[in-house]
C-alpha cells in the first residue's frame, strides 16, 4: 500500500527526530572537551583543541564528586524502598478487594498533580526541627513520596496482565497468600517491577527542587544541584566547560539504561495512561 | 470439593482486607508525610507574618499575606509568565509530538533506532538540558548566534527571548512524553476505520482530522493534561537560565525565592498555597470540563 515516496517522507521525518533529539547532547558533549579558553573566544560547534582536562578538574573537584556519590547513593535506595512500596500496594490493588482501594489510586493520582515547590518551605521547616535537613533520608524521603504514582501505575497496569490463576492454584495446593505471592507471582513480576525501578530512577536522578531546598553542604546535595551552584575550578577560570564534563559523566548512566531497556521504558511510560 | 461455608468465606474477606490495607499502608503512610502535614503546616503558616530571621516576631495576620500576593504586580507579572509557558510548550508539544508519534507508527526503517533516540531527551536530568540550550544561546560559549546570523543579540537580555530559550528546553526534554503517550493512542485506532474512509475517498488530511484524532481523544486529553499541570510547575529551566531575572521568573520560582531564599516563611506559603489552588483549578477544569478519562490513568476502571 505504501508508496515509494511515502515511504521516504517517513524515513526523512526519523532523520529530522535523530537530529533534533541528538544535537543538544552532542553540544554538551563537544563544549566538554573544549579547553576552558575557548569559551568566549571561538563560537563554533566543535573543540578547537580537543582535551581530557575538563574531565579531570570535574574528578579532582571534591564537590562534584561526593555530589556523584550522595545522587547514586540516594537515588538507589529511593528506588530500592519505592519499588517496595509501589509492588505492595499494587499487588493489592490489583488482586485484593479491600475498602479504600479508590481512594488509595486516587490520592496517588493527586500527589503526581501536586506542585512540589509548595511544599519545600514547610518541609525545610520539618526536617530543620528532626534533624533531616542536609541528610541522605532528607531527601530519600520525599522522592520515594513523589516517585509513588508512577510506579504504583506502572506496577498495577503490569500485574493485571498476569496469570493469577497460577495464584490460586498454589493456594490450593496448600500455599497461604503470602507464600503464593513471593514464590509464584514475585517472579513472573519481576520485569514490571524492574521497568517501575528505571522510571524512579531516572525520577530521583532527574530531580532538582528538593536538591536545592533541603540540602546545604556536600552531605547530601545531589549532582544537578551541585551543578547549579558551581562556579568553576578557580575564581578566573569559566565553569562552563567543567560543568558539560560533569553533566556527560551523570548522562552515561542514563544513555545506557536507554539503550538497554528501550522497550521497557516505552512500555511503563504508557502502561495504564492509554488502556482502551 | 465440598462448597466452603459462610463462616469460612467472611473469614477468608477480612484476612484479605486486612492484607490490602497492611499491603497499602507503608506507600500512604510516604505520601501522607510528605505531602498531607507540610501542606497544612503552609496554610497554617500563611496566615502568619513569620520571618525565619525573625521567630519571635510572629504575628497571626489572617488573610494579609494572601492580600499581598494578590495585590502585588510582580505576582501577576509572574502569573502571566507561566501562562505563557504553558500555553507555548504545551500547544508546541502536542503538534510535534503527534508528528513524531506518527513517524514512529509509520516508519520502516530505523524504527528501534527512532524510538531509542526520543527517549534520550525523557531520561536526560531537566537541569542538563537547560544548561545545553542556555550554553547554545550564550553570548560567550554559544554557536547559534553564528550559525543563524544573529549577530551580538544577547538573548538572555529580553524577556521574550529568554522566554523563547527556556521554551525550547522544556519542550526539547518532555516531547517525548507526549509522543510517547500519543503513540500509545495511535495504536488503539482501529485500521480499518482508516481504510473504510479511504475508500469513501477521503484525502489523508480529512482521515487524519475525521477518523484518527477523535479515536485518540482520550489519549491527547491525558498527554495535555500530565503536560499542562507539568509545565504549570516549571522551575529547573528557570534556575539555570535566568533566576528569574529580567521578568522571567514563574509561580514555582517566585515561591521557592520566598520561602527558601528569602526566607519569608507566611508570605511564601501563601504564594504556594496559591500555587496549589491553581493546579487543583487546572485539574478541575480538565477532569469535569473535559471529562479527562482518569480511570484508566489510576488503573481501577
Amino acid at each position: 500500500m505504501e508508496s515509494a515516496r511515502s515511504k521516504w517522507l517517513w524515513a526523512v521525518g526519523s532523520l529530522l527526530i535523530l537530529v533534533w533529539t541528538a544535537v543538544p547532547i552532542l553540544w554538551i558533549v563537544m563544549l566538554s572537551f573544549k579547553q576552558p579558553g575557548e569559551v568566549g573566544n571561538r563560537h563554533g560547534f566543535l573543540p578547537h583543541t580537543w582535551t581530557w582536562e575538563n574531565y579531570r578538574t570535574v574528578f579532582r573537584t571534591g564537590l562534584f564528586t561526593s555530589a556523584l556519590v550522595n545522587s547514586i547513593g540516594i537515588s538507589l535506595i529511593a528506588t530500592a524502598v519505592g519499588v517496595v512500596f509501589a509492588t505492595l500496594v499494587a499487588y493489592a490493588i490489583a488482586r485484593l478487594e479491600f475498602p479504600g482501594k479508590r481512594a488509595i489510586l486516587s490520592f496517588a493520582l493527586a500527589i503526581a498533580m501536586f506542585p512540589v515547590v509548595s511544599l519545600v518551605g514547610p518541609l525545610f521547616d520539618l526536617w530543620r526541627d528532626i534533624g533531616l535537613y542536609d541528610t541522605w533520608p532528607g531527601l530519600i524521603i520525599p522522592y520515594v513520596s513523589f516517585a509513588l504514582p508512577l510506579a504504583i501505575w506502572t506496577l498495577s497496569a503490569f500485574f493485571r496482565e498476569i496469570p493469577w490463576e497460577m495464584e490460586q492454584a498454589a493456594q490450593v495446593d496448600g500455599a497461604t497468600s503470602w507464600q503464593a505471592f513471593r514464590k509464584v507471582i514475585v517472579p513472573l513480576a519481576a520485569p514490571g517491577v524492574f521497568t517501575a525501578a528505571i522510571l524512579t530512577f531516572f525520577f530521583c536522578w532527574n530531580d532538582f527542587v528538593f536538591g536545592i531546598s533541603l540540602t546545604s553542604t556536600d552531605n547530601a546535595r545531589p549532582v544537578p544541584a551541585a551543578l547549579a551552584f558551581f562556579t568553576g575550578a578557580s575564581f578566573f577560570q569559566q565553569p562552563t566547560t567543567a560543568i558539560c564534563a560533569a553533566a556527560v559523566v551523570v548522562t552515561v548512566p542514563v544513555v545506557v539504561i536507554v539503550l538497554l531497556f528501550q522497550r521497557r521504558i516505552v512500555a511503563g511510560l504508557t502502561a495504564g495512561a492509554v488502556k482502551g | 470439593m465440598s462448597a466452603p461455608s459462610r463462616a469460612e468465606l467472611s473469614d477468608r474477606g477480612r484476612a484479605e482486607r486486612r492484607l490490602g490495607l497492611v499491603l497499602s499502608a507503608p506507600a500512604v503512610a510516604v505520601m501522607l508525610l510528605v505531602t498531607a502535614y507540610p501542606l497544612a503546616n503552609a496554610l497554617y503558616l500563611s496566615l502568619f507574618r513569620y520571618r525565619l530571621t525573625a521567630p519571635d516576631d510572629r504575628r497571626f495576620v489572617w488573610f494579609s499575606n494572601y492580600a499581598t500576593a494578590l495585590g502585588d504586580p510582580l505576582f501577576w507579572q509572574d502569573v502571566l509568565t507561566t501562562l505563557v509557558i504553558t500555553a507555548v510548550t504545551v500547544a508546541v508539544e502536542v503538534v510535534i509530538g503527534f508528528a513524531f508519534a506518527l513517524v514512529m507508527h509509520r516508519a520502516v526503517f530505523a524504527r528501534r533506532t527512532v524510538r531509542t533516540a526520543i527517549l534520550l531527551p525523557y531520561g536526560i536530568v531537566t537541569v542538563i538540558s537547560a544548561f545545553a540550550w542556555k550554553y547554545a544561546f550564550d553570548l560567550q560559549s554559544g554557536f547559534v548566534n553564528s550559525w543563524f546570523g544573529a549577530g551580538d543579540f544577547a538573548w538572555f537580555s529580553h524577556r521574550w527571548a529568554s522566554l523563547l530559550v527556556i521554551v525550547l528546553s522544556e519542550i526539547w526534554k518532555t516531547t517525548p512524553f507526549v509522543s510517547l503517550l500519543l503513540l500509545a493512542g495511535l495504536a488503539q485506532v482501529p485500521g480499518d476505520l482508516g481504510e473504510a474512509a479511504t475508500v469513501d475517498g477521503a484525502t489523508a488530511w480529512q482521515r487524519l482530522w475525521r477518523v484518527t484524532i477523535p479515536n485518540m481523544r482520550a489519549a491527547i486529553l491525558v498527554a495535555v493534561l500530565f503536560r499542562t499541570l507539568d509545565a504549570w510547575r516549571i522551575f529547573d529551566n528557570v534556575f539555570v537560565m535566568t533566576s528569574g531575572q529580567g521578568k522571567t521568573e514563574t509561580l514555582s520560582f517566585l515561591t521557592y525565592r520566598q520561602t527558601i531564599t528569602r526566607t519569608a516563611i507566611g508570605l511564601g506559603d501563601a504564594v504556594g498555597v496559591l500555587l496549589f489552588l491553581s493546579v487543583v483549578l487546572i485539574a478541575a477544569v480538565f477532569i469535569r470540563g473535559f471529562r479527562v478519562d482518569l480511570s484508566q490513568v489510576r488503573g481501577d476502571r
